[in-house]
């Protein structure tokens, strides 16, 4: 070291500038996403919107009920199908996860993860919808649900084996079986912070478009069943953002500013939830 | 005091092997069947991905076998599928949006880990993570009103201007291209990068940066002679996350970089990936060999991307040592 300490604190400080610096350009890009949605979805959100289907494609007007409805029906699926699985496999790691068996479960958890959302859409196509015959909402929600999957059994595991073990050794020490002690201590116990990684794997999937683009498809009108092609609101952004019309335009922003409200939302209590107990 | 102790029954949550087999409790027993039914089935569904697309592209491997990765026909209106144009459209731009996230990431992780005030770690940290929240469908809505024009009128002749006399700056600027395609992945991936580099500081124990301090290292040398040659490995590893992620990223991609099946030099010049053709052209199809090769598209994609997640799991376990890495 034969700078002298002058220059050695120079370049300490150009360093710490330059750390700002990139801080600051990452973060733009987040005002600037949600100015726009704010600037332009403001002007597109009214009562039509939430209430009407939408116009004829070059009229003017219409709305997007069908695609916001379509979007809770798809989201609540996954929910269903992915949610209650995924808790199961959660719990089956933290509990007996130090096996083979367990290592293999959370290898395969993490490929999934990993993989691409549209070749899941790839692969529940091949599985549902070529055998139906059709596009549906079950498609789109099973699509969903499979990219849940792996967020919810991972957080249940972390969380699960941070329940501090005096409470599993009072529980069995009382002479509970373990699954009840499981059930009804540990995993309360990591409740919140259990509904919190839900919360989150829920936001995300609420904006996946291209799962959704060939197993719920889309409907400019109502479905009459979840057995239907249904429309959701990333794929009517999609759909809408990349047509030449300035009304659908308006109608994509309106949408977006729906999505990343209610994502926003998703996250922002998410935080809320779990910050009191870590 | 040891006959004391056998008049107790036996408790009902003692570890089942030391019980006597007789006294198996069920409820345990069924317990754990299920819960390991259920994390069989994620084994399952992984394996079942894996031969369902092997299934649905075989047409198109028998078809074309190797000659699929090198061929730049690809005309669904003759039946012959090529997809170097889409290989390289995704190289291409998965590798530019790395060069562009990765200094950036490994700087902001640095900042949140190592310099910023511990109070506003936490807001900053959170404003990092929304970034990745954002649906890419609504970036690439952001991206053509506000992305594109921006790349059109401003970087693209700037770049044109300075660096012209390369031929990846060269061409007409039409904002809808590799670049902006490119632009839109590094700001998706950043978060990836940076929330798992965060995870790789914190990990290396602070009596590596105080052994530095100690003998008179200022902060920036004593993150250089500490921190980053312990955490190189989870930084690689979590590059190579940030790469699975922009490789399968579909929708921003799809709006922004132009979809046109062509290799050029220019990186203004409109592009095509591996996943923004099936999510263009699948519903359109057809043909069952335009179907299969598709579908080999998406088996090609997901191979990379399986390879890629397992390398770097591995190189961020080196250091941080939790299997907790990064969502991708």
């Amino acid at each position: 070291m034969s700078r002298s300490v002058r220059t050695r604190s120079l370049v300490d400080r150009a360093v710490t500038v330059l750390c700002v610096a990139a801080t600051a350009l990452a973060i733009v890009p987040l005002f600037s996403v949600l100015y726009y949605v704010a600037a332009r979805g403001l002007g597109g959100v009214n009562l039509a919107f939430f209430t009407e289907l939408p116009a004829p494609v070059g009229e003017v007007g219409g709305g997007a009920a069908n695609a916001i409805i379509g979007s809770l029906e798809l989201v609540g699926l996954a929910c269903l199908i992915g949610i209650p699985p995924g808790i199961l496999a959660g719990v089956y790691l933290a509990e007996y996860g130090n096996s083979k068996l367990g290592q293999l479960v959370r290898f395969s958890a993490d490929v999934m993860a990993g993989v691409p959302s549209i070749t899941v859409g790839l692969f529940v196509y091949s599985l549902v919808v070529l055998s139906t015959g059709h596009f549906s909402a079950y498609a789109g929600g099973l699509a969903l649900a499979i990219i849940m999957l792996p967020t919810v059994t991972r957080t249940t595991e972390e969380l699960l084996r941070l329940v501090p073990e005096a409470l599993r050794e009072a529980a069995l020490g009382l002479g509970v079986a373990k699954w009840r002690t499981t059930v009804s201590i540990l995993l309360r116990t990591a409740l919140p912070g259990v509904a919190t990684g839900v919360m989150l794997a829920i936001a995300r999937v609420f904006g996946e478009t291209a799962p959704l683009l060939f197993t719920s498809f889309s409907n400019r009108y109502w479905a009459e069943s979840l057995n239907e092609p249904t429309a959701s609101l990333p794929v009517q952004i999609f759909t809408y953002a990349v047509s030449p019309y300035e009304d659908w335009h308006r109608q994509a922003w309106a949408a977006a500013l729906l999505l990343v409200v209610f994502i926003l939302v998703l996250n922002v209590s998410a935080r809320l939830l779990v910050r009191p107990r870590v | 005091m040891t006959a004391v102790s056998t008049e107790f029954p036996p408790s009902q949550g003692q570890v089942s092997s030391r019980r006597p087999p007789s006294q198996v409790n069920w409820g345990d027993r069924a317990f754990k069947v299920t819960t390991a039914g259920f994390a069989i089935l994620i084994i399952v569904t992984i394996a079942a991905m894996a031969l369902e697309m092997l299934t649905a592209s075989k047409l198109s491997l028998r078809e074309f076998g190797w000659r699929f990765l090198t061929s730049t026909d690809w005309n669904p209106v003759v039946g012959t599928f090529g997809a170097l144009p889409f290989i390289y459209g995704t190289v291409v731009s998965s590798l530019l949006a790395l060069a562009l996230a990765v200094p950036v990431s490994i700087a902001v992780a640095m900042f949140l880990s190592e310099m910023a005030p511990p109070q506003l770690r936490g807001p900053l940290a959170f404003a990092v993570e929304l970034l990745a929240a954002v649906p890419s469908v609504v970036y690439g809505l952001w991206g053509i009103f506000a992305l594109a024009p921006l790349m059109r009128d401003h970087v693209e002749p700037a770049l044109r201007a300075i660096f012209g006399f390369l031929p990846f700056f060269q061409g007409p600027n039409q904002g809808f291209g590799l670049l902006t395609g490119s632009m839109v992945l590094a700001i998706m991936i950043t978060p990836t990068i940076t929330s798992v580099s965060r995870e790789v500081f914190r990990a290396i124990p602070r009596t590596f940066r105080e052994a530095a301090l100690a003998l008179g290292a200022t902060r920036w040398e004593s993150i250089r002679t500490g921190v980053l040659p312990v955490a190189r490995p989870g930084l690689v590893g979590a590059a190579i996350l940030g790469l699975g992620r922009a490789l399968g990223e579909t929708m921003a991609v799809t709006m922004l970089i132009g979809n046109r099946p062509e290799i050029s030099a220019s990186l203004f010049a409109p592009s095509y990936t591996m996943a923004s053709v099936i999510a263009n052209e699948f519903t359109e199809a057809t043909e069952d060999l335009y179907l299969a090769a598709l579908a080999e598209i998406g088996l090609l994609l997901f191979a990379v991307t399986i390879l890629l997640n397992l390398v770097a799991r591995l190189l961020v376990w080196r250091v941080a040592g939790t299997t907790s890495g990064g969502r991708a």
